[in-house]
């Protein structure tokens, strides 16, 4: 598909799949937008007021324009990591590549959305983001899988830079299909007083995904924050991991996982710190729904600490709506269901990501489900 | 001449929680419009009268009856009592990620969520110094004065017409006891409503004017005296000898 310059001109079936996964296609709201479909990207755009703020175009372009950017690929993940990491060195596609450049405030939020289209394709993308010192921004990227491919691949590398006194808000929505196989490989290294701030939000059924984002808290008081919503139905498999490795002296890292499983679903929650500073801390926090009995959650909490002064803590726990929390609220002239809800409600509670509406319809549609299905 | 009903009517009441009887014919009159104590050891059954009262599980009714404003409650469900007017307030309320403390008190006052407090809800949320904790989920990470704060001011913002306190005294500070049990005792006294408190301790006494106190112990409701007069009785005699004094009264039943 050739490159458009506007985003009217892209057909209306991919704007459809973009908008689900939190696409303004307005614009109005972004302050940059990408489309990759398939094997290109066929739209890139910052928009007027962000221009000399940020810049957001295809990998492969960015390769040619900036010399430099070559010390930023396969810098953070190992090229031979696994086959899907080594799949991606050997050909790739593009993917996007986002700089915030140095003290940019960016208001509205850079959004990018990653599609297949053709069934049986591997899509292979590799990303790049660097949010330089002293910026401050937040993206949203989708990717999705449009209907009319239901079987497909997709191997997508990130290596996220986060730099000096930076803030850096990621949220990725993941919308596949129930025959979709997904490997991400992420990384990403936070320096002094950096902050990270990484939001996972998987809703839709998919065949399998396999994830273990990793972030380097290597800076002095740099800090990580990973918050995922795993919504596992109709079998889908999900491993979900995020690992955070406390390098610098007062890193800190959080970890809140939140998942419900139903339908013969499967999920792992993964999460692992690292404490490698005398002066580090993190907590996790992971809790699990099971709303039927073929389903399955297991929760894997590992802390290692290598340090004497390193402080890591975490609480997990699996099962049941606790009976307790809906009679509380029944006391509260409450019926039970209208309790099942909220407690649903609560459980999925994504207010802190600020996501996109069309993002929290589907989750308010899902925690009706779920209160139904309870 | 009609006879006034009765607020709480309790008949042979037996209660049992995973086959273990912990009510064993439990007998309780209150007239209503006013707030009763009752005291009684760890143990002796006031936390599964209260929830069998207000109907939580798994404190099961196996047999006897429960009548509120002349009504049988005996089969009805938690949100039934509650919309009857009973409302309880939890010595261990649970804590509900997610659902913030704003969102349960406009429950309890029966506004939806993107709803407004009104100036006099605002008013009170700051006299129970819980403004700042409106967007806290309910009581994860509060201190055992803040749980109860939220506890009663939920309460208050029902507009029951029966309270049931459980150790509302218990694990809070001085400040904020004084402050939980002089708004009980003022709602009380401007919507003419009653309270069922189970206490240890005499510390409230100061603040709610409570005419009746009685004890339970090993299921059996002693006395109906003035509550200072069973206080004193209980602290200077302990609870085995103070239900075996011959001077029982049974006025107020």
């Amino acid at each position: 598909m050739v490159k458009k310059n506007e985003l009217t001109s892209v057909p209306h079936k991919i704007l459809e799949e973009a908008y689900k996964v939190g696409i303004d296609l307005s614009e109005e709201n972004r302050s940059g937008t990408l489309l990759h479909v398939d094997q290109n990207t066929i739209y890139s755009k910052v928009n007027e007021f962000f221009k000399g703020k940020i810049e957001i175009m295809d990998t492969k372009e960015a390769l040619q324009k900036y010399p430099w950017l070559s010390d930023y690929r396969w810098k953070l993940i190992d090229k031979e990591k696994d086959k899907f990491a080594k799949k991606v060195a050997e050909d790739f596609s593009g993917g996007y590549f986002m700089r915030i450049l140095p003290n940019a405030e960016v208001t509205f939020p850079l959004q990018s959305c990653l599609m297949i289209m053709k069934r049986d394709l591997e899509q292979r993308v590799h990303n790049i983001i660097i949010a330089e010192e002293g910026s401050k921004a937040h993206i949203i990227t989708g990717c999705v899988q449009h209907s009319a491919a239901d079987k497909a691949t997709h191997l997508g590398v990130s290596e996220i830079y986060v730099k000096k006194g930076a803030m850096l808000n990621f949220t990725m929505i993941h919308n596949w299909s129930e025959e979709t196989l997904v490997r991400p490989r992420s990384a990403t290294l936070i320096e002094d007083k950096g902050t990270f701030v990484s939001n996972y939000i998987c809703l839709k059924p998919v065949k399998d995904v396999q994830m273990y984002p990793v972030a380097l808290c290597n800076g002095e008081d740099s800090k990580v924050s990973f918050n995922s919503i795993l919504y596992g139905h109709k079998n889908s498999s999900l491993d979900i991991g995020s690992k955070a490795v406390l390098n610098g002296k007062g890193s800190k890292a959080e970890m809140i996982t939140r998942t419900i499983a139903r339908e013969g679903a499967s999920i792992f929650a993964r999460g692992r710190m690292e404490g490698n500073n005398s002066e580090c801390k993190g907590h996790l926090e992971c809790r699990g729904l099971i709303v039927d009995e073929e389903s399955f959650i297991q929760a894997v909490p590992e802390l290692i600490a290598r340090k004497r002064g390193a402080e890591l803590t975490h609480e997990a726990a699996v099962g049941k709506i606790s009976e307790k929390e809906i009679v509380y609220l029944m006391t509260r002239k409450l019926s039970r269901d209208q309790a099942v809800s909220i407690i649903i409600r609560g459980f999925m509670d994504v207010g802190i990501m600020g996501l996109p509406e069309s993002i929290n319809e589907e989750v308010n549609r899902i925690v009706d489900l779920v209160a139904e299905a309870s | 001449m009609v006879r006034k009903m009765n607020m709480l009517e309790i008949k042979d009441l037996k209660v049992k929680v995973e086959n273990k009887l912990v009510l064993d014919g439990i007998n309780l009159s209150l007239k209503g419009k006013e707030s009763y104590i009752m005291f009684g050891p760890n143990g002796s059954g006031k936390t599964s009268l209260i929830s069998a009262i207000m109907g939580i599980p798994p404190y099961e009714v196996i047999s006897g009856k429960i009548m509120f404003m002349g009504e049988d409650i005996t089969e009805k469900s938690v949100e039934e009592r509650s919309k009857l007017g009973i409302s309880v307030s939890f010595q261990h309320p649970p804590e509900i990620t997610g659902v913030k403390l704003s969102d349960l008190l406009k429950l309890c006052l029966g506004k939806e969520s993107e709803d407004e407090f009104s100036e006099e809800d605002r008013k009170l949320i700051e006299a129970f110094k819980l403004t700042d904790f409106l967007d806290r989920d309910i009581n994860v990470g509060f201190s055992g004065g803040e749980r109860k704060r939220a506890e009663v001011l939920q309460m208050i913002f029902l507009k029951p017409k029966l309270l049931l306190l459980d150790e509302p005294d218990s694990g809070v500070d001085v400040e904020s006891l004084k402050l939980i049990a002089s708004e009980i005792q003022r709602y009380i006294e401007n919507t003419g409503s009653s309270a069922l408190i189970i206490t240890h301790k005499g510390d409230i006494l100061e603040y709610i004017k409570a005419k009746y106190a009685c004890v339970l112990f090993k299921s059996i409701i002693y006395c109906f005296a003035d509550p200072k007069h069973i206080y004193e009785n209980i602290k200077r005699r302990g609870y085995e000898e103070c239900v075996n004094c011959q001077d029982r009264v049974t006025e107020g039943w």
